[in-house]
């Protein structure tokens, strides 16, 4: 059985979930994404075509049980302190985040 | 007698009848979870290992005593002056680490939350509050939900079964269902995504109610599969169950996904007979897949045969009650919903976890890092846990458009079907006009601790009876319906169509009342004396 997952493509996965993994996770985890692929792949005997619908609550939304969108107006967060005290690093009422790294896209 | 295993309503009549404070039952449920809880779960603390360890539930992440003691203080106060101090007052009760309090820590299991203290309050415990209901602490799940025994939390020890210690709690709300069952706490609010608040209550032998999706509000919830999440109650009978959800049900207007739909009286429909009542089996309920690991192959076996025993003297219960049962329903979509789930959840899960970096709130590497790129990727690598690391990987492969093979796609459809295939049998005008599906909840009791762990595809596969109610947005009530050999409880649950739970949660009591007398509804957890 081919992996579907290989190594390569599992290190882009990585990179795109912005994981450093520990040793010894890779192994384990790339095995178990292919293991889940056997499942996945399943969904290839389905009998579905164009004109099979989608579903993307279950359950429809009408206008009937939907509520009306609130109105769009700016207000002061009520929990402004509390949930910037959250914030790892602080200065004075901003986050502080390290340098931000570029590089070109593909 | 003691009141910590009583039921929620009767708390409530005692208290509101001046027969006890609501003080009082909060100190003897307090009692009660130092007298079997164990450590409470925390990051970096080790599995259980000692003799006490090995025979405590650890169902809590938190204990709120001096949140609950204020709320309690309150409801007596109210009492007192004459005031109506609502319809759960004083009961005390659980919330699952998933759902928001503001000033408490809410963790998901993993160490990524695990300094975060909630700026605001979920709407469901908001409303637990309005009912009088009081919050003793918060319980473990798997990590951000992501499981089905909850040992993948980051948070150790471990929830235990109370009617096995050495066997799982099921999950993902397994502190919830274990704190039930032991007496910590009448009810607990719990999630179900695939299964979660089901499961656990089958495997721990207390009633689970997963209501229609957006019956009740997700505001507060740390997301998990934002399509699939449905917050609802566990508890130890379907009255306790039913007033739960009376009070946590309806709109609100900071999730625009809870339905502007009435609340029907639910306690009304309660005590209604069964007469007449179409109630559906299907063999595809009775079947189960599973993945072996030395092949690499899914492969199909019937179910353990007392859960089909049970289920279907469940259904015998319920014909002498007056009931219609209707054998051979057809749900050909049933084995497509753990593949299905594999997608829909992991992509979903994939894109909500992706707000957890180590710059807004909880977890910051303790690592030197050069750039922000470099803090992302230290932090969410040294405080995921694999099962996050796996959803997110996953959820990644199906949706990046590299990759892309249009599994999403493909998934979305399958769920349609599985959809259209509960339209059908529902459907009051089609060949089967059910009223509702009943159905074994798991296809296995209790498992040991240890014993399913780290297969992924399998622990998955546990969920496979309760999945498709997740895809196609229905509600499901499990309840208890007996016990295997082993002493470990039975589940069945009932599915209905949209919005039913009122109807569901009448079979259930139905099922309660006729059954009342049978010697398994006398057994209690070891951990309970007998004359509690």
């Amino acid at each position: 059985m081919t992996d579907k997952i290989s190594v390569d493509v599992f290190k882009r996965l990585v990179d795109l979930a912005s994981l450093e993994l520990p040793e010894g996770e890779s192994e384990y985890l790339r095995k178990e994404l292919n293991n889940q692929m056997v499942s996945v792949e399943v969904l290839e005997s389905i009998p579905v075509d164009a004109e099979t619908g989608t579903a993307a609550h279950g359950i429809p939304y009408t206008a009937m049980n939907s509520p009306v969108p609130r109105e769009d107006v700016t207000r002061q967060d009520p929990h402004r302190e509390d949930i910037l005290k959250q914030a790892p690093e602080l200065e004075d009422g901003y986050i502080v985040v390290p340098d931000i790294s570029h590089e070109e896209l593909d | 007698m003691k009141t910590y295993y009583l039921p929620a309503y009767a708390i409530a009549d005692l208290i509101k009848t001046r027969q006890i404070s609501a003080v009082e039952v909060l100190e003897e449920t307090l009692e009660r979870v130092r007298d079997v809880d164990g450590r409470v779960g925390q990051v970096d603390a080790s599995q259980a290992q000692s003799k006490e360890d090995l025979s405590s539930v650890h169902a809590f992440t938190t204990l709120a005593d001096e949140h609950a003691r204020g709320q309690a203080e309150k409801i007596d106060q109210m009492v007192k002056a004459g005031e109506s101090p609502g319809p759960l007052a004083g009961v005390p009760y659980t919330a699952k680490d998933i759902f928001t309090v503001k000033g408490i820590p809410a963790t998901a299991g993993s160490k990524i939350l695990s300094n975060y203290v909630a700026p605001y309050t979920a709407t469901a415990v908001e409303r637990m509050e309005t009912a009088g209901a009081v919050m003793i602490g918060k319980v473990n799940l798997d990590e951000f939900t992501y499981g089905s025994s909850s040992e993948s939390s980051a948070l150790k020890p471990v929830p235990r079964n109370p009617w096995d210690t050495s066997r799982v709690t099921g999950g993902s709300s397994g502190g919830s269902a274990a704190a039930v069952a032991a007496g910590e706490g009448a009810i607990s609010l719990g999630t179900d995504t695939g299964g979660s608040i089901r499961q656990p209550a089958a495997f721990c032998g207390t009633v689970g109610l997963k209501p229609t999706y957006g019956r009740v509000s997700r505001y507060g919830l740390i997301a998990f599969g934002s399509s699939l999440d449905c917050p609802g109650p566990l508890a130890r009978n379907v009255t306790d169950a039913a007033l739960v959800l009376q009070a946590i049900a309806g709109e609100d207007p900071r999730d625009n996904t809870a339905a502007v739909v009435p609340v029907p009286d639910y306690l009304a429909e309660l005590e209604k007979d069964i007469r007449g009542l179409r109630i559906g089996l299907s063999e595809e309920f009775f079947r189960v897949t599973y993945f072996d690991a030395d092949t690499g192959e899914l492969k199909e076996n019937p179910i353990d045969g007392e859960i089909k025993d049970a289920v279907l003297s469940v259904a015998g219960f319920l014909a002498q009650l007056g009931a219609d049962i209707v054998i051979d329903v057809p749900l050909p979509h049933t084995k497509y919903g753990i593949p299905t789930y594999f997608v829909i959840s992991r992509v979903e899960a994939s894109s909500n976890l992706l707000r957890y970096d180590g710059v807004k709130y909880g977890f910051r590497t303790e690592q030197p890092f050069e750039d922000l790129r470099e803090l992302y990727r230290k932090t969410r690598g040294a405080a995921f846990g694999v099962e996050p690391k796996l959803r997110m990987l996953m959820g990644i492969y199906l949706s990046a458009a590299q990759f892309d093979k249009g599994y999403y796609q493909r998934a979305l459809k399958a769920r349609a079907l599985i959809r259209s295939d509960f339209e059908t049998i529902f459907d009051p005008k089609g060949n089967y006009r059910l009223d509702a599906l009943l159905t074994p909840t798991t296809p296995t009791t209790a498992f040991p601790i240890g014993g399913v762990y780290g297969d992924s595809v399998l622990m998955q596969y546990s969920d496979q009876l309760t999945v498709t109610t997740n895809h196609a947005g229905i509600p499901g009530l499990s309840i208890p319906v007996g016990f295997d050999k082993k002493g470990l409880p039975i589940g069945a649950q009932f599915l209905g169509p949209d919005y039913s739970e009122g109807l569901l949660l009448r079979v259930g009591r139905a099922f309660e009342k006729v059954t009342a007398n049978e010697e398994w509804r006398n057994r209690r957890p070891p951990l309970l004396p007998a004359n509690d």
